[in-house]
């Protein structure tokens, strides 16, 4: 991220929820329907504070569950509305039938998922899986770095799910715990200025609308070709979105003073030998670590994910092309595979990277702590794949003991 | 960068203990960044929290394994061996306790605070939330800042009368914390 002199601002030092709820109370939705969850919890605090105390205007529908949430955003938004929701893990799998069903409406929700583990193993923690079990439902999905990327990530995506030629819903994702919890300072943008960002949405042609008593129906429906069209149209959609979050961040930077480079983030890339690929919280302890590195000699990069769906391919083939060795940090499985989830689908790009060669690190499961020492054992992994010497496939990074377990 | 790890129990204030301080350090223009980790939240379980307070800009997202400083809220971990687990040679510990004997050994442990916050805060707020009084004595201690941004700090978190109940105790906290060099 590049901040240049700030004009205007507001330093606050304040959790990544509650940047997500300030974030939320900035682009004035008319609906929110919200339940809260460990660690989503705060969201929905503030924003019934801010309801409470007449700073929102909006309507505020605190509903018995997350299904009803999702289902109730849902409506309003084909209804012409602009709405917020937010949950994490066991609320995200509660609405999962609602998430697709909102994708294929291709209704523009904009909502926060804080990371954590899945049901399955009952872990209150940080992960990534809650994200992994629901990337191919047809949102398009946003992942920040830190508290200010929060903030700022929540901003963008409403300039890109209700733009015209978009129209897709955007899941903006932080590490739970990580992100979460964690008070730092964030630079809070002033009202006009979000509304000036948002302004260029009215100007675009009005999306169709379901109005009460009308005869249009909603949500769409469809057999053979027309069912191919709506899928075609969605898949469409979701490519013209990669080029857009690109021109999103830049007109942010021109009122915000703050850019994060759209689709990817490349930091010390120019003359790196080794990458690690990596996305959310994480990114921070790597770009300390790969600094400490090059002071010892190593050129090492950081590629950071922050876009997730639609997979950045072309973007990450431009960072990557050439590289010797590329180490993928994944904070979440891929049942199935050996490797992480992001690693696999890195692994469709190989041919295109012009030999480099890929690993895959597994860490940051479960609360499962992404030290500076583990990040370091990943960059010095990455490097002997450089030099040629035999280095495992995929590490447990927080798990030594993988490898007597067989298998992988 | 000064990296503090902050023992207590749920019910302390240990996280916001370690919010008002990266609060009070953004004040000062310098940067904090601070984190709590915990299971489910219940009053009385063992919370650890985290803070990093630099003049640059704060990127790692870890926990602390090697801390220059100690907060210790809760005094029965005041001699336990976890709270020492990593600490830095010339390492500091500011600690909650009407008990003042320095009967506290840790080969690394170089300078000592102690202050008796369960007993100004009952005094203060009526009520032995130690919190406030911890970051002024935190202050004190460091040196690292001083006790204005700290009662700055504290309109973010409190309002009306709990504010200035709350600002005494921290001044409280910084004028009567006690300081050992061990």
């Amino acid at each position: 991220m590049n901040t240049k002199v700030k004009e205007k601002s507001q330093i606050k030092v304040i959790t990544g929820n509650a940047a997500a709820a300030i974030a939320a109370k900035l682009v004035r939705p008319d609906v929110v329907a919200a339940y809260p969850i460990t660690p989503q919890t705060e969201i929905i605090e503030q924003i019934s504070k801010f309801h409470a105390n007449g700073e929102m205007d909006c309507e505020l529908i605190t509903v018995e569950g997350e299904n009803s949430a999702m289902n109730a955003v849902m409506a309003a938004s084909l209804a012409g509305g602009r709405v917020f929701t937010a949950t994490s893990s066991w609320g995200l799998a509660f609405m999962y039938d609602a998430v697709l069903a909102t994708a294929g409406a291709r209704a523009p929700v904009v909502m926060v998922n804080v990371n954590r583990e899945t049901p399955g193993i009952i872990a209150v923690s940080s992960g990534q899986q809650d994200m992994i079990s629901t990337r191919d439902a047809g949102w398009i999905f946003l992942i920040a770095e830190n508290c200010q990327e929060v903030m700022d990530l929540v901003l963008q995506a409403y300039r890109l799910a209700e733009d015209y030629d978009i129209q897709v819903p955007v899941m903006v994702h932080y590490d739970g715990f990580y992100l979460s919890y964690l008070s730092e300072v964030v630079d809070v943008p002033f009202q006009e200025d979000v509304d000036r960002f948002l302004s260029v949405l009215k100007d675009q042609p009005e999306r169709i609308k379901l109005v009460p008593g009308g005869k249009l129906g909603c949500g769409s429906h469809g057999i053979l070709k027309g069912y191919l069209e709506l899928r075609h149209k969605h898949l469409s959609a979701m490519e013209r979105a990669k080029a857009k979050i690109d021109q999103i961040d830049k007109e942010f930077q021109e009122i915000f003073n703050r850019s994060y480079s759209g689709q990817i983030e490349e930091y010390r890339m120019d003359d790196a030998d080794v990458v690690l690929v990596g996305s959310g919280s994480m990114c921070g302890t790597i770009k300390t670590v790969i600094d400490e590195k090059r002071q010892a000699g190593v050129k090492v990069g950081l590629v950071k994910i922050r876009m997730y769906r639609p997979f950045p391919g072309e973007a990450m083939v431009g960072a990557l092309k050439g590289k010797k060795a590329i180490g993928v940090v994944d904070r979440s499985l891929c049942f199935g595979f050996k490797g992480g989830p992001m690693y696999t689908e890195l692994k469709a790009f190989e041919t295109q990277l012009d030999g480099s060669k890929m690993i895959s690190f597994i860490d940051g499961i479960a609360n499962t702590d992404i030290t500076k020492a583990n990040v370091g054992q990943m960059i010095d992994s990455t490097c002997d794949l450089a030099a040629g010497k035999d280095v495992r496939e995929v590490t447990w990074v927080s798990y030594p003991e993988a490898q007597e377990d067989g298998g992988l | 960068m000064s990296e503090v790890r902050f023992h207590g129990r749920g019910g302390q204030g240990v996280v916001t203990t370690s919010k008002i301080l990266a609060n009070a350090f953004a004040r000062t223009g310098q940067f904090g960044a601070s984190f709590p980790m915990f299971g489910f939240e219940r009053r009385g379980a063992p919370v650890t929290a985290f803070g990093r307070f630099s003049d640059k800009p704060v990127r790692e997202k870890t926990q602390i394994y090697n801390p220059d400083i100690l907060v210790v809220l809760d005094p029965s971990q005041r001699n336990s061996e976890a709270v020492f687990q990593g600490l830095r040679p010339g390492g500091m510990m500011l600690l909650n306790d009407s008990d003042k004997a320095l009967n506290i050994s840790n080969g690394n442990l170089k300078k000592l605070a102690i202050i008796d916050a369960n007993k100004i805060a009952q005094e203060e707020i009526g009520l032995a939330i130690p919190n406030t009084v911890i970051v002024g004595a935190f202050a004190r201690m460091s040196g690292l800042l001083d006790i204005e941004p700290c009662c700055d700090a504290l309109q973010d978190y409190f309002s009306g009368k709990k504010l200035s109940a709350n600002i005494v105790c921290a001044k409280r906290g910084f004028e009567e914390v006690e300081l050992f060099d061990l």
